[in-house]
């Protein structure tokens, strides 16, 4: 479903380039959940950006359903894949409605039915029509992600790209929305990818998952092998044994 | 009734675009109405625009314009509440019909600045590049005019009158709108819920004008609402130096100016026109501090 | 165990606002020694406020009443503003979040840290550079010479979290509240910075309050942990036996966070129950 090739992505920071992700490659296959973990400053969501083409790469291959992807995504390409950001707190416009917020999709795309559509989408991410006239101030973190997720798919999209959707929110909000998350992609046959620094979260959602360091992927493994540590970087196991808390032992 | 109509503004849970978005007016006009200093400000600029729409009637049928040498200079007394000037007309009826002059250069100004100084500034903040550059290179320069030495050379070019005042005053008016409408734009152009428009697709302009224009409209408001004073004030000084609205129109720079030989003597000529000039100033102020405190999302 | 350092009773935190009062603390109870003590809870739970609470940090309008607050031989009910000013930084201290928020931006980390010195212990301006270079080394930061002229900005988070630690450690206090003192930094440093903050609890015998929302690493770092649900202590057990926790909510926060070692189809959700309040 997506395959990308030696993608690198340069910023330039007055003068100085600063190579944030430097030859990642990877493959997603339709209907998987693919997890990319790492700390801050490894590039995770960097990669995710460019996926979804709102920043700057350079790769050999970026391919999105079997079809290059152009620098500039035309109308219709953008509709293969939406974003979930990681703040719902700065990612729903702060003087729109649910309702503004979920229509605009379908108003850009020029689809009919909008308020059918509005308020299966509200029901589909458990919201209650109650919220649906609310300004964004009005509702919790937990119900603004929801919100983000709900126009994230109003357009049906094969592909849902996550950056961090729940490190934000409270640990049982959080649970709330990874089961939202698990479900949807069931019911939408939903190809994902997922950026997280929590290993918890990946290994619960992710089929695969790669492990980034300084912008390169040090490797990727399976979810099972994850849980069992049996991965081959020393990087890798150090991450795990930090996951599962303080350990007073002097190493 | 009135109970039930708050509930409905107020309420959590709104049933239709239009109770969303009139509770959210509702809770600004509140917030307005219980900022003390805020409500003085909204209530001197009602009076004052109630005064410009109703100055015949106010002026119970006397001319601002009717001149009468026989009682010149009169002191303020129960015929001529505000007095007379040196033509014997009636000040309480020129104070009341300057409003009008006053407001219409408020207006005149608002309507040419606001929109250039967003247009300008969104379209720099958002395109960047050279077109930024550009475009606020343009701005710095008109930033750079001395606002009253242009007001006298276009009124010396154009002839003195109220159209070119407001030409004066707009053109070096628009530049502080347009820096800050761009500040505002680079900063909302990063911001993830943009993000999220142009990931769905969206045009150029409908990313510019649905989403990032109505988030700069309300300090562009209240900026605008604070410059009043400043303008007003301009209007007024144009007048006083005889280049802003002609005789015999009634307007409050050119009576304070009228006055300015007979102050020591007849101070009501000069005076009262000289408090409407301030205490509309004083309102517009006050207003705008108080739209900044409502339209302040941090508030919330 | 000998007399707690702080002893805590009936304490309750209220902020009126235009909707009625917020009890953002009900009728808190405990007590600390030279131990460490984890509270736990989601956000609005009220543990940052306890501790701010502990520290005389509640500002106007908010309201803190207790039936005991005590603070070694002083009666904490008691105090005034200068004697707070007394006690903190010099006998109690606070390490927060985000070292980015709580260092002057423009002002060196030496500077910072030695005036602590200055102010709190009247050492003179040399001994002051003295202790602030020991202390920069206590936290493991490697070269203290070049970090004490090196200003906020120029840190990394772990640094400048390990400079936070040394500017608030250098007075030598018993008392110690961490706010989270981990979040904003990775998994990886996060633990050298626990490490850190644990070697010093030990060797200068603190008592060390340590607020999070995380349950592992509270569980895995210190000895005895508070539970916090809407401003409520609603559980306290000794940490190593959390996953033994007896309320339903404590199950459920448990329950409800992904772990590597447990897989479930599903997460479990908490379901509230407005009793837990009463």
């Amino acid at each position: 479903m997506i395959t990308v090739k030696d993608l690198s992505v340069t910023f330039q920071n007055s003068g100085r380039s600063i190579h944030a992700v430097r030859g990642v490659s990877f493959d997603v296959a339709p209907g998987e959940t693919f997890g990319i973990v790492g700390e801050s400053g490894s590039g995770k969501s960097t990669v995710l950006k460019a996926i979804a083409g709102i920043i700057a790469s350079s790769s050999s291959a970026l391919e999105v359903d079997g079809r290059s992807a152009a620098k500039r995504r035309s109308r219709e390409e953008r509709r293969l894949m939406q974003f979930v950001f990681q703040d719902p707190y700065a990612s729903l416009h702060p003087r729109q409605t649910v309702d503004d917020i979920l229509r605009e999709p379908l108003i850009i795309h020029g689809i009919a039915n909008l308020d059918e559509k509005v308020s299966a989408a509200i029901a589909d991410v458990g919201l209650s029509p109650q919220h649906r006239f609310r300004y964004p101030h009005q509702l919790s973190g937990g119900q603004r992600q929801r919100v983000a997720i709900a126009r994230a798919l109003i357009l049906r999209p094969p592909i849902l790209l996550l950056d961090e959707p729940t490190s934000a929110l409270d640990v049982s909000v959080q649970a709330e929305i990874l089961n939202l998350l698990s479900k949807l992609r069931r019911s939408y046959s939903l190809t994902s990818i997922l950026v997280s620094h929590d290993l918890g979260v990946v290994a619960h959602l992710c089929n695969r998952i790669a492990i980034m360091q300084l912008g390169r992927v040090v490797e990727v493994v399976r979810a099972g092998d994850l849980r069992v540590g049996a991965v081959s970087q020393a990087y890798t196991r150090e991450l795990i044994a930090a996951s599962r808390g303080f350990t007073r032992a002097v190493t | 009734m009135s109970g039930n109509l708050t509930q409905w503004l107020m309420s959590e849970a709104p049933a239709s675009r239009r109770q969303a978005v009139l509770g959210n007016a509702w809770r600004g006009l509140l917030a307005i109405v219980f900022n003390p200093a805020a409500l003085a400000g909204l209530c001197i600029v009602a009076v004052l625009v109630l005064m410009a729409i109703f100055a015949p009637q106010l002026a119970g049928g006397i001319s601002p314009i009717e001149q009468n040498l026989a009682s010149r200079l009169a002191p303020p007394s129960a015929e001529h509440w505000f007095g007379t000037d040196e033509l014997g007309r009636d000040i309480y009826a020129r104070t009341l019909h300057g409003a009008r002059v006053t407001l219409t250069i408020v207006m005149l100004v608002s309507v040419v600045v606001a929109p250039v100084g967003l247009a300008v500034g969104t379209f720099a903040g958002y395109l960047g590049g050279w077109i930024d550059a550009v475009l606020m290179r343009i701005t710095d320069i008109f930033l750079a005019f001395p606002r009253l030495v242009l007001a006298l050379a276009f009124a010396a070019a154009l002839g003195p009158g109220i159209e070119n005042a407001v030409i004066a005053i707009s053109l070096t008016a628009w530049p502080p709108y347009a820096r800050i409408a761009r500040s505002e734009t680079v900063t909302i152009a990063k911001s993830d819920f943009i993000l999220a428009v142009v990931m769905q697709g969206a045009s150029t302009w409908r990313v510019l004008f649905k989403h990032i224009v109505p988030l700069c409209l309300s300090s562009v408001i209240v900026r605008l609402t604070l410059d009043m004073a400043g303008i007003i004030l301009t209007a007024a000084g144009l007048g006083f130096l005889g280049l802003g609205a002609q005789p015999p129109s009634a307007e409050w720079g050119a009576m304070v100016s009228a006055g300015r030989d007979v102050i020591l003597d007849q101070w009501w000529v000069a005076t009262i026109p000289g408090i409407a000039i301030f205490i509309v100033s004083l309102g517009f102020n006050l207003l705008g501090d108080g739209l900044r405190d409502v339209f302040d999302p941090k508030s919330s | 165990m000998s007399a707690p350092l702080l002893t805590v009773e009936d304490l309750n935190v209220s902020f009126p606002g235009r909707g009625g009062i917020t009890r953002a603390v009900r009728n808190a109870s405990f007590t600390l020694g030279r131990e460490r003590l984890g509270i736990v809870g989601e956000s609005g739970s009220g543990k940052s406020t306890t501790g701010r609470a502990l520290l005389g940090l509640i500002s106007h309008p908010g309201v803190v009443t207790a039936k005991t607050m005590r603070f070694g031989s002083d009666d904490l009910l008691a105090c005034t503003e200068s004697d707070w000013q007394q006690l903190r930084g010099r006998r109690m201290s606070m390490v927060m979040q985000d070292p980015k928020y709580s260092l002057n931006p423009v002002r060196k980390i030496g500077q910072q840290i030695g005036e602590t010195c200055r102010l709190h212990l009247g050492s003179s301006r040399k001994d002051a550079e003295q202790r602030t270079l020991a202390m920069l080394e206590a936290v493991k930061i490697r070269n203290p010479d070049m970090v004490y002229h090196l200003y906020p900005h120029q840190l990394s988070g772990g640094m400048g979290q390990r400079a936070m630690i040394a500017m608030m450690l250098v007075a030598e206090p018993d008392f110690l509240i961490a706010d989270e003192p981990t979040s904003a930094l990775d998994v990886t440093v996060q633990n050298e910075v626990l490490r850190i903050l644990d070697d010093l609890v030990r060797d200068r015998g603190m008592g060390l309050i340590f607020i999070s929302h995380n349950l592992t690493i509270v569980s895995s770092f210190c000895d005895r942990v508070l539970i916090m649900y809407g401003g409520k202590i609603v559980e306290e057990c000794a940490a190593k036996d959390l996953h033994k926790a007896r309320h339903p909510y404590t199950r459920a926060l448990i329950a409800a966070a992904p772990s590597l070692d447990v897989q479930r189809a599903e997460l479990a959700t908490v379901t509230r129950d407005p009793e837990w309040l009463l």
